[in-house]
């Protein structure tokens, strides 16, 4: 059996430091292992601050989706003040969140994922009257007449690979890939109207938010949301079916662990016990109820000294990079003792077997519909861009009516007082999964804060019982078709959205991969 | 070269009317683009950073992303943007260190850790080894042309430089102290100063500094000085709570200590800002941030820097308005 180590490092499109390494027997990988690249201290960092810091730096986890972290951190105040937001907080907490929601996903499949299956070389054979794609194809012409190593950059290099051949498909996608830009810089502007600023959200807080609703306001996020709306309806889910089209195989490729975690998003009543999308969890083929008790971090391979199985609330952050066996900056989080992928994916597979939101399951029938596909074929790379495509027209809809519900005459904000000690809790889902954020507080300072993160649940290394985490899963069994260009690893490891930066490389097969070690 | 006002309005699709930006230097932009056929050439590389640096770039109004990236500058290396992946793309970092010395212009995004060596954070790996990112920075901050340091991370340490800095994270400045750099703060910088930056680097070569390496254009004033709840300071109505009317300054508002000029600018194409919104500033623009002495992001400043500030050198022979505010 020919067998070869792949590394890619960096895997880029993705936010932030992750590698991966795969083991590719015979053309398909049979072994995979993910690991965060890079270590802040942030939990450390937050330690003997003020409480109400903490929605603000922990924002900082991540520039491409700060307002989860928000809204978990001022969840997580909330409950350790013992207070509630007004309708009207609630309500424009929802709305900035949503406007993160509809920005990250058509952000992630156009400017992320978008271009595995784009050729983006298409433009040269352009040959219609659009003065931008014009101007684009004249650029690219120029560029690659110029014979310079970084012509086209960043659109080239890029790796060989089985791109879309039909010119017209590629070419309405390279027009969208434009258009999006836009798109999210529109959507951006939507947040900021209540958010304050964007990306770094300024206008939120415990107890609510700090921004008024004003009818000038209300429209002006209004008319912005319905332009976002039409292009997600006609654009963004027409492009993502046109690219499973091409790619059916993908329906079968990257199934992942199996086991789908949502702690639920968006507060649909003041107490947060209603949301838009419910919380629950997908295991051993039924839906269960989502108990948060049954969290454990796990370290046997991540680059930590603390103690390994403990529950976030206690959890500690000792780093230690010169750990032996160890192979990355992320814990293992596990849900019951099991690896959980959480998502798009899982919101929508475990909110449609509910069957609480008859649109959402509507959609997702649609859906498999139009492919002649059962609800397993969502547990694949397709399947989950399909649901984020959906779930971000579930929530610009929503957001159309949540932002009809401000009463500009009513408060937005209830007062608190920051209590001498007190625990609390902030649970919700960010575009890229489920979200945790815990924190004790003595003497009005922070005595400790823990963060489990979307990415640290996909892209957790093995954990003491050497569970591989769910991206190592998907990546077990994917076919590799040249090893020099690892493209199909790509798509399964973009197709979560991770939210950190990684590696893969071409090892001679004879070689060691060598480990991780401090120069 | 000698643009008429028709072939500007076509290059520029009428978006003449836009924030100040555009209106000051597109025009400059386009000739001077029209002269120079390969636009030159910019490695974006992210250490310790949250990618919101790079996610505000996106953001641009005038000139949008996508005009930067076919008509101002040649984008060869951006992690999240960027075509390539593993070692081809860290084949273009090789190249621009062996053959592209004093060509382009490096950005980096993220303070640099240097603790153990810079393993808490590495960037590709060389024979199997992983390279730091500070070994990255190092060595292509020593051939780049000139480095502009995006973000308050890579300017001045930002959040992971913290209290008590777990990770040893520095600003570039104190990695390559003397090199030719720009610092461009902000959490993140708004898209204007970053574009409106570069734009002076090829246009007139490094733009004014202040001490603390940034853009005068930019950077010169306060939040305080231009701010649109600056007439309730001075009438001493400061805002009982979040989200209500008045000054933010006793909730802790860093807008007297903090330099920029966002009070004016708007982010987002102007639709918002942070005081307007009723978000105390958080001082992000700042060497202090976050820690800020021990005030934290909003615990109330205290006299000694309210009377250390230039805009105050004035006001101080004056005591009776400061009494207001303490």
């Amino acid at each position: 059996m020919a067998k070869q180590k792949i590394v890619i490092d960096p895997v880029t499109r993705i936010e932030g430091h992750l590698k991966i390494e795969v083991e590719v027997t015979d053309g398909k990988i049979t072994d995979a292992k993910s690991s965060g690249e890079m270590f802040r201290g942030w939990e450390i960092i937050l330690q003997g601050r003020d409480p109400k810091d903490a929605q603000m730096i922990t924002q900082r986890i991540c520039g491409v989706c700060p307002s989860p972290h928000a809204q978990a951190s001022t969840l997580c105040l909330d409950d350790a003040f013992g207070i509630h937001p007004p309708d009207n907080g609630r309500l424009i907490r929802n709305l900035i969140y949503g406007a993160n929601f509809i920005q990250s996903h058509i952000l992630h499949f156009y400017h992320l994922a978008a271009l595995d299956y784009v050729d983006i070389t298409a433009i040269l054979k352009y040959t219609g009257n659009d003065p931008g794609l014009n101007k684009v194809k004249s650029w690219a012409k120029t560029e690659v007449d110029s014979g310079r190593p970084a012509a086209v950059a960043p659109f080239l290099p890029r790796l060989k690979g089985d791109y879309i051949s039909d010119t017209e498909t590629n070419i309405n996608c390279i027009a969208h890939y434009l258009k999006a830009l836009d798109m999210t810089k529109k959507g951006h502007e939507m947040l900021c109207i209540f958010g304050g600023r964007m990306p770094h959200e300024i206008a939120i807080m415990p107890g609510g938010v700090c921004e008024r609703p004003t009818v000038d306001k209300i429209t002006s996020y209004l008319y912005r949301l319905k332009e976002l709306q039409s292009f997600v309806d006609n654009v963004y889910i027409p492009d993502v079916i046109a690219v499973a089209k091409a790619y059916p195989r993908y329906f079968e490729i990257g199934k992942g662990c199996g086991n789908l975690l949502a702690y639920g998003v968006f507060e649909e009543n003041t107490e947060g016990t209603e949301k838009f999308i419910s919380a629950g969890v997908y295991m051993d083929g039924k839906v269960q109820p989502f108990d948060p008790s049954k969290i454990m971090e796990y370290v046997k391979y991540s680059r930590y000294s603390s103690k390994t199985g403990l529950h976030p609330s206690l959890g500690e952050t000792v780093p230690q990079p010169d750990k032996k066996k160890a192979y990355s900056w992320l814990k293992s989080p596990r849900y019951d003792g099991k690896p959980m992928e959480v998502g798009p994916l899982a919101r929508m597979v475990v909110n449609h077997l509910q069957g609480k939101n008859a649109m959402l399951s509507k959609m997702v029938n649609d859906t498999l519909n139009t492919f002649n596909a059962p609800v397993t074929a969502l547990f694949s790379v397709l399947g989950r861009h399909a649901a984020r495509a959906l779930e971000c027209k579930l929530v610009a809809d929503r957001c159309a009516e949540w932002v009809m519900q401000l009463d500009p005459a009513k408060s937005v904000h209830t007062k608190f007082e920051i209590p001498d000690q007190s625990t609390g809790k902030g649970l919700t889902d960010a575009p890229r999964g489920a979200l945790g954020h815990w924190i004790s507080i003595k003497n009005k300072k922070i005595d400790r804060y823990q963060c489990v993160v979307p990415t640290t649940w996909n892209a957790s290394p093995r954990d003491d019982k050497n569970q591989p985490g769910p991206i190592e899963q998907a990546l077990i069994g994917t076919p590799v078709t040249d090893p020099e260009n690892p493209i199909e690893p790509l798509r399964v490891v973009r197709s979560f959205d991770p939210c950190l930066a990684c590696a893969i490389h071409i090892l001679e097969p004879e070689k060691d991969v060598k480990k991780f070690r401090v120069l | 070269m000698a643009l008429t006002r028709r072939k500007f309005l076509q290059l520029v699709g009428g978006s003449a009317a836009a924030v100040g930006l555009s209106n000051l230097w597109l025009p400059k932009i386009v000739e001077a683009i029209l002269e120079n056929p390969n636009n030159p050439p910019v490695i974006w590389l992210q250490a310790q950073g949250c990618t919101g640096c790079a996610v505000s770039t996106l953001n641009t109004a005038y000139p949008d992303i996508a005009k930067v990236l076919t008509e101002i500058i040649s984008l060869e290396f951006h992690p999240t943007v960027m075509a390539s992946a593993g070692d081809q793309a860290i084949k273009i970092l090789e190249e621009a260190l062996q053959n592209q010395s004093g060509k382009f212009i490096l950005v980096v995004e993220g303070s640099v850790p240097t603790q153990a060596s810079g393993a808490y954070c590495t960037v590709g790996e060389k024979e199997g080894n992983p390279v730091t990112a500070l070994d990255w920075v190092t060595k292509l901050g020593n051939v780049s042309k000139a480095i502009l340091n995006v973000g308050t991370c890579s300017a001045f340490g930002g959040i992971p430089a913290g209290t008590p800095n777990p990770t040893g994270a520095k600003a570039v400045s104190e990695i390559l102290p003397g090199k030719t750099m720009v610092n461009i703060p902000g959490c993140p910088p708004h898209p204007d100063w970053i574009i409106g930056t570069i734009a002076h680097v090829l246009l007139y070569g490094l733009p004014e500094l202040d001490e603390k390496l940034r853009p005068v254009v930019f950077f010169k004033g306060l939040i305080h000085e231009n701010c649109e709840r600056r007439a309730y300071f001075e009438e001493g109505k400061f805002a009982p709570d979040y989200g209500e009317e008045g000054c933010l300054f006793q909730l802790g508002c860093k807008g007297p200590i903090s330099h920029c000029d966002v009070s004016v600018r708007g982010w987002n194409s102007g639709v918002n800002w942070c005081c307007r919104s009723g978000g105390p500033c958080i001082g992000c623009t700042e060497p202090t941030y976050p820690d800020h002495e021990g005030a934290g992001l909003y615990g109330l400043l205290d006299k000694k820097s309210i009377l250390g500030i230039p805009w105050k050198k004035a006001e101080a022979d004056k005591p009776k308005k400061l009494v207001k505010l303490i």
